[in-house]
């Protein structure tokens, strides 16, 4: 698709000057109107529009509450509450910001998986995934210290947390924390500067996620059958109307349920505690950071050793980037490859579940017997943070070598229309 | 110009280097306000002044806490049977192993076995812990489950050291000055 001609014809006078000087309306058409999409891809394809909206969404709700928020640990939780209940339309837009974060991750986590099963991250895409690891890395930099700023107990303590995680690196760790800080301890100008990058980071990923569009564009897209295009006139269909139609679609479908939080259940993600301004004297019983990093602190408390715990939980995202390389079949899509999907499926489950164990309590009972405990929170954290990275390390490098899969069809066209055929 | 290259460094050669090496050293400079504005300002660093505290309020079997630079400090009066314990556990298996004495500090050669002063924060990820509970009665950090003793050493969970113990010093038997 790399050779994918424009198909731009200026219509009008203006459009054939300014065609001439910055073919910008020729970029346009050739990205989001005339580019070509394989004809079968599911609806797990949206999720890209869906993040490009959330994005956009987040950025344009967080401008706003940038100009009524202050940043300052005497009066942040105040300003908070200020727009809640004083800012027109204040409640909307902090409900909005706050579960449109939620949202993303949700997006993004489908959006991943997706990328997972059907092997999204095989050659020519290994760029285009790594782009998108980074693109998850920075979402979830953003996202810490957009919970930073309300200044609740759970911002604080949030921030105390992750901050100290610098600390288990061996001799500058210390250093390196008073000067993430600014300070001897999470204060004012840590912060301030948490505000200015949270400002800062969304439009970072806003221009990798121009390098990551990029990317796509030039490799194609993936598609159900891993197949790549063979004939542009048979596999393909035009982006414009049937992609932007389909993601439009989706993305309704997406926003019902962002609105029925918004609107129903907009703390059901958030937690209580939050709602108590931050003391540095008082750590709350139970600390938890937000869901979708639930996962990964379930791998950090199930590792004894703090360097360990660190070093166990940022190897979990950074695996992620040597997907491609680990994973050593030839086919592409997990639809033909049974073995594997039942591989990718424990996986996923084992994802959830580590999540769950991040949000209990590390002495709780999961497995007694007779009175007597046998498995703890840490303990099937630990047997779950097994199973992850056996997951990257053994089983896709093995399934590459070992796995009979499926014939896999010749075209795009022929695995959408090769019924219809037979049947004439 | 083919000869130039293959012939001796030549004065070219020489400020090609010079000028890189002065860029790098420039760039070096230009970046160093931009990392250093990050560490504790002179506000931040003055607000950190030393600060005296009276132990007479604190009764036996009592501990305060009280906040300088931002953090917690636990200020623990220990009874007679806690500094007992304490002692006996040096022989225990602690994985940050450091005898009872030596947490301690002397004021006028006699060693103030009755006060420990600890920084507040856990040192597995800086929760606050709360105190007289966990197994070993001494702190228990609710976040992932480290149990120190009243001597403030980790016994049991995932935190690497003892509770730190901040700068302090004894200026009467019942005075003391942190920082």
């Amino acid at each position: 698709m790399a050779e994918h001609h424009s198909s731009y014809v200026p219509k009008t006078g203006i459009e054939r000057w300014i065609d001439a000087r910055l073919p910008i309306i020729r970029l346009m058409h050739d990205s989001a109107v005339s580019y070509p999409v394989p004809r079968n891809l599911n609806y797990f394809w949206t999720f890209g529009g869906i993040l490009m909206f959330m994005l956009v969404a987040q950025i344009v709700t967080g401008i706003v509450l940038v100009m009524h928020y202050t940043p300052h640990v005497d009066f942040a939780f105040a300003s908070v509450e200020h727009i809640m209940r004083d800012v027109n339309y204040g409640w909307l837009l902090r409900y909005m910001h706050a579960n449109g974060a939620s949202m993303f991750f949700i997006a993004v986590y489908i959006h991943i998986f997706r990328g997972m099963y059907y092997g999204s991250y095989k050659a020519p895409r290994e760029l285009l995934w790594i782009l998108g690891v980074v693109i998850f890395l920075l979402m979830m930099a953003t996202a810490f210290m957009g919970y930073v700023l309300p200044w609740g107990q759970m911002s604080f303590w949030g921030a105390t947390v992750i901050t100290n995680l610098f600390s288990a690196i061996p001799v500058i760790g210390d250093p390196i924390v008073t000067w993430l800080w600014g300070g001897y301890s999470v204060d004012n100008p840590t912060l301030n500067r948490f505000f200015s990058l949270h400002y800062l980071l969304p439009f970072m990923i806003l221009g990798v996620v121009v390098l990551h569009v990029w990317a796509l564009h030039h490799v194609g897209q993936n598609n159900p059958t891993g197949v790549e295009v063979k004939n542009v006139a048979k596999d393909t269909v035009p982006f414009t109307p049937f992609a932007t139609v389909k993601d439009l679609f989706a993305m309704v479908c997406f926003m019902m349920v962002f609105g029925w939080f918004v609107f129903y259940h907009p703390n059901f993600l958030g937690h209580a505690d939050n709602y108590i301004p931050a003391d540095p004297l008082k750590t709350p019983a139970h600390i938890v950071p937000e869901w979708y990093f639930l996962p990964f602190y379930g791998i950090l408390r199930a590792i004894p050793d703090k360097l360990g715990g660190v070093v166990a939980m940022f190897a979990a995202i950074a695996i992620l980037a040597f997907l491609p390389w680990l994973d050593t079949s030839k086919v592409k899509s997990g639809k033909y490859r049974p073995t594997f999907k039942i591989f990718f499926w424990i996986f996923v489950v084992v994802s959830v579940l580590l999540g769950y164990t991040g949000s209990q309590p590390t002495d709780k009972v999961v497995l007694a017997l007779g009175g007597r405990t046998i498995l703890d929170m840490v303990g099937f954290a630990q047997i779950l943070t097994v199973m992850y990275f056996a997951y990257f390390v053994i089983a896709l490098p093995l399934l590459g070598l070992f796995e009979k899969p499926k014939a896999v069809p010749a075209s795009i066209a022929d695995s959408v229309l090769g019924d219809a055929k037979a049947a004439k | 110009m083919a000869d130039h290259t293959m012939s001796e460094p030549n004065r070219r050669d020489f400020l090609f280097l010079a000028t890189g090496a002065a860029g790098v050293v420039a760039g070096g400079a230009a970046v160093w306000p931009l990392i250093s504005q990050m560490s504790p300002d002179a506000s931040t660093i003055a607000a950190g002044a030393p600060v005296e505290v009276d132990l007479g309020p604190i009764g036996e079997g009592k501990a305060i806490t009280l906040k300088w630079r931002g953090k917690p400090i636990f200020v623990r009066h220990r009874t007679a049977k806690e500094i007992e314990e304490a002692k006996k556990d040096d022989a225990a298996a602690l994985p940050d192993k450091q005898a009872d004495s030596a947490r301690v500090k002397a004021f006028e050669g006699k060693a103030q076995e009755k006060w420990i002063v600890v920084y507040g924060n856990c040192t597995h990820l800086g929760c606050v812990p709360i105190g007289f509970s966990g197994d070993y009665n001494g702190w228990y950090c609710p976040c992932h489950g480290s149990h120190y003793d009243n001597s403030g050493r980790i016994r049991k969970g995932p935190a690497p050291r003892n509770l730190d113990i901040p700068e302090f010093a004894f200026l009467s038997a019942s005075k003391i000055r942190i920082g």
